[in-house]
């Protein structure tokens, strides 16, 4: 009897070690475009070095995870402790409020408060985690195909037309199969149709109709894909909003140009190398401006987490001005830290190119609209965004005319506005 | 070790199991006496029912719960109660048969691709299943090698299917390399709505034929030789006793595999997911993937939708299992006489 009473107390004890264990558990969901993932897995070591008593578990998985499972897992009140997202504004009821939680909200809101308002809800005044990366929507030219072809590159000022007629060019004369792609997504077709004057907010704060200038963009990038400028691997390759990039193809040199954005840097530093040449072009003119879409991914605390001082530490860390220098040098990316964006960057390559683009991307930021800034901190962005993307892939796959597209559009984000109950 | 080791081990092995049951056993004859037969039949049933009660029955109730509200919320109680409102937004189209004509325009084209799907995918199941599984039941050389190779596939994850045939069909794919390599011009066999709908069927067969093969050669290695020799005696043409012989006999087997292969069929998800993504356009969308996207994927999500095209969903696979409880009954029935 003593032996088994002995046996159930090792047990009971057991348990609750490994239950004290856990409580010290910050568990992070992150996607990388790039080298991002093992930079910050260099950086939550050292941290870990420092705070023995925070053990941090960084979960790499899929963009599309992010995208489609987390927010499952946050409804169900359940989720990790720290994730790294880009659909900030809709998903802001779930996000932790770390300003009693850190040691300097000043700090914070000094120098990531610029974006602090994409990823709170609307009204508050909530720290709910800073920017990875500041991104911003724009193009890339495989150089070394122009140079072959002798067609020379459209300058700073060129239209979307203008891209359209040296890309196909290119690609008849290199015999590759794609002259241009954009990202199967919503949010990279936007910066085109507002260069074309669109405008997706009404007056009453909620989605406006598709307008003249929506339509004038779609109807000319339907065109496109149903002639075979634009990819068609891309747009039609898929149902619904799933995501799809077109990066592979432009790494393997069978894109003449791509529009993407500035998070594919470090992405073709790395992997194209010296395969061949290629510059970032900035964002195509349209009618009425030049402007690309500003975003980025942000590092949010999730506000059902069983740790939230620990949590707050590792952000506090994390934000750190030398981390987030640091994590941006060496990853390529952008900081949103307001006081590093002043002392300015050393980024860790000697791709010339790369640092090239980086600077085309930074100048590009003159050129955003006032809506594309407006964009990010808008709860029905991506509400927008999915339903373009359903739609346009249908009417470039010869499902439907462009007309119907867009009465679909606008009847697919009127339904979204009435199920959300707002 | 010698004879009298390994029936050493044997009886330590069965230790714990005479062990239990010298314990259970008298309070099992108490609670015999006590409920009688049926009683401790329900006693041993009780613990699978209460699985299947939490694990089947409870989320089918809490989904047609689901599709009894509205909003963007996941959590059931802060949805609000909008009566039959989701299966009447899935009815209404001015013309069934025009998913155009449709609200949830959709939904009723990847019923219609179901509806295809399955009348395909099914019909060519079978054929090709049955066909396989009479080779195999031949005197052939390596039988049991080609057993295995047919039956390999039904290893795979679905997934891991749905990428190896992403891999040869896409632009840069095996089969392109090989046209290529033969002088003819590569072609996008998944960007063609045509041979994106026959991927997703080839695929599909090619991933579970296995399965449905090995249930028919058990039914064919279960018809006694002597009927063919018979038969052979009497002169009887291959072909002929393949109709008399066979395929009666063969019936059972045959009724299982068709239930089974309707099921999945309508079920279809994984491997085309993971093929085609649905595309291009709608051409290879499916039921499942609907309620997938709808409920998980889209922005804003409805929950209530996705979960009354799965109850809609449900309904038919209801009427499938029916069916076939219905057509193994006259079977039985058809056997007595």
């Amino acid at each position: 009897m003593t032996k088994t009473k002995t046996i159930l107390a090792a047990l009971a004890v057991g348990l609750l070690a490994s239950t004290s264990a856990l409580a010290g558990d910050v568990r992070i969901m992150w996607y990388s475009d790039g080298v991002e993932g093992e930079v910050l897995k260099d950086l939550l070591d050292r941290f870990m070095k420092e705070n023995p008593g925070i053990n941090v578990i960084l979960d790499n998985v899929s963009y599309s995870v992010v995208r489609e499972q987390l927010p499952v897992q946050l409804e169900a009140g359940d989720g990790p402790d720290i994730a790294r997202v880009t659909n900030l504004k809709a998903q802001s009821q779930h996000w932790l409020d770390l300003r009693p939680l850190v040691a300097d909200a000043a700090y914070w809101d000094e120098n990531f408060g610029a974006q602090a308002d994409w990823m709170r809800p609307d009204g508050s005044n909530q720290i709910s985690g800073f920017m990875t990366q500041i991104t911003l929507t724009g193009g890339f030219a495989n150089k070394t195909l122009f140079d072959q072809a002798g067609v020379a590159i459209p300058g700073k000022d060129a239209t979307w037309d203008d891209w359209a007629k040296a890309a196909s060019e290119v690609a008849q004369n290199q015999q590759v199969p794609f002259a241009m792609a954009l990202d199967r997504s919503g949010h990279r077709l936007t910066g085109p149709v507002l260069s074309f004057g669109a405008n997706f907010i009404g007056a009453d704060a909620k989605p406006a109709p598709l307008d003249q200038g929506s339509k004038d963009f779609l109807t000319k990038f339907i065109g496109w894909i149903e002639d075979g400028t634009m990819s068609k691997d891309v747009w039609v390759s898929a149902a619904g909003s799933t995501y799809r990039a077109a990066a592979d193809d432009f790494i393997n040199g069978q894109l003449v140009y791509y529009y993407s954005g500035s998070w594919q840097v470090p992405n073709f530093s790395t992997k194209i190398g010296s395969n061949f040449d290629w510059v970032a072009t900035g964002s195509p003119c349209g009618s009425v401006n030049c402007t690309g879409m500003p975003g980025g991914a942000g590092l949010v605390a999730i506000k059902y987490t069983k740790n939230p001082k620990e949590v707050a530490k590792v952000m506090d860390y994390l934000a750190r001005e030398d981390i987030v220098k640091e994590f941006s040098e060496r990853t390529l990316f952008l900081p949103a830290h307001k006081g590093l964006l002043a002392k300015g960057l050393d980024f860790k390559t000697d791709d010339a190119q790369a640092k090239e683009a980086l600077n085309v991307f930074v100048s590009s930021t003159g050129s955003l609209s006032e809506l594309a800034q407006k964009l990010p901190g808008w709860f029905w962005s991506d509400t927008f965004y999915g339903a373009m993307v359903t739609r346009v892939s249908q009417a470039a796959a010869g499902e439907m005319s462009a007309d119907e597209a867009f009465s679909r559009i606008d009847a697919d984000i009127a339904a979204k506005v009435k199920d959300s109950g707002l | 070790m010698d004879e009298s080791g390994r029936s050493g081990l044997g009886q330590i092995a069965m230790m714990p199991i005479h062990f239990l049951m010298g314990v259970l056993d008298a309070p099992l004859r108490w609670l015999q006496r006590a409920t009688g037969i049926n009683g401790m039949a329900a006693f041993f049933l009780l613990p699978n029912m209460m699985i299947f009660g939490v694990f089947v029955l409870l989320p089918f109730f809490i989904n047609f719960a689901y599709s009894m509200t509205g909003g963007t919320a996941l959590f059931l109680p802060d949805r609000s109660f909008v009566g039959a409102d989701q299966y009447a937004r899935l009815f209404d189209c001015g013309s069934y048969i025009d998913p155009g004509s449709c609200a949830e325009d959709t939904f009723w084209t990847a019923v219609r691709n179901t509806g295809w799907f399955v009348v395909l995918q099914v019909t060519l199941m079978i054929l090709v299943s049955l066909v396989t599984a009479l080779i195999l039941n031949r005197e052939l050389m390596a039988r049991s090698f080609w057993r295995a190779v047919f039956f390999f596939p039904v290893l795979l994850s679905p997934v891991v299917v749905g990428l190896i045939w992403k891999w040869i069909l896409q632009r840069q794919g095996l089969l392109n390399f090989g046209l290529y390599s033969l002088g003819f011009d590569p072609y996008v066999w998944l960007n063609d709505r045509n041979w994106s709908f026959a991927a997703t069927i080839g695929v599909s067969i090619w991933a579970h034929m296995g399965f449905y093969t090995l249930i028919l050669l058990a039914g064919l290695q279960a018809i006694p030789k002597d009927l063919y020799e018979a038969a052979e005696m009497d002169g009887t043409r291959p072909a002929r006793a393949f109709w008399r012989i066979t395929l009666p006999l063969l019936m059972p087997n045959l009724l299982v595999v068709v239930v089974l292969v309707l099921i999945r069929a309508v079920q279809i998800f994984d491997e085309v997911y993971v093929l085609t993504g649905g595309g291009p356009g709608t051409s290879t969308l499916y039921l499942t993937q609907y309620i997938y996207e709808t409920g998980f994927a889209a922005q804003l999500r409805n929950p209530g939708l996705a979960a009354a095209a799965s109850i809609l969903m449900g309904a038919v696979l209801v009427v499938l299992t029916l069916l076939q409880l219905g057509l193994g009954r006259s079977e039985k029935k058809g056997g007595r006489k």
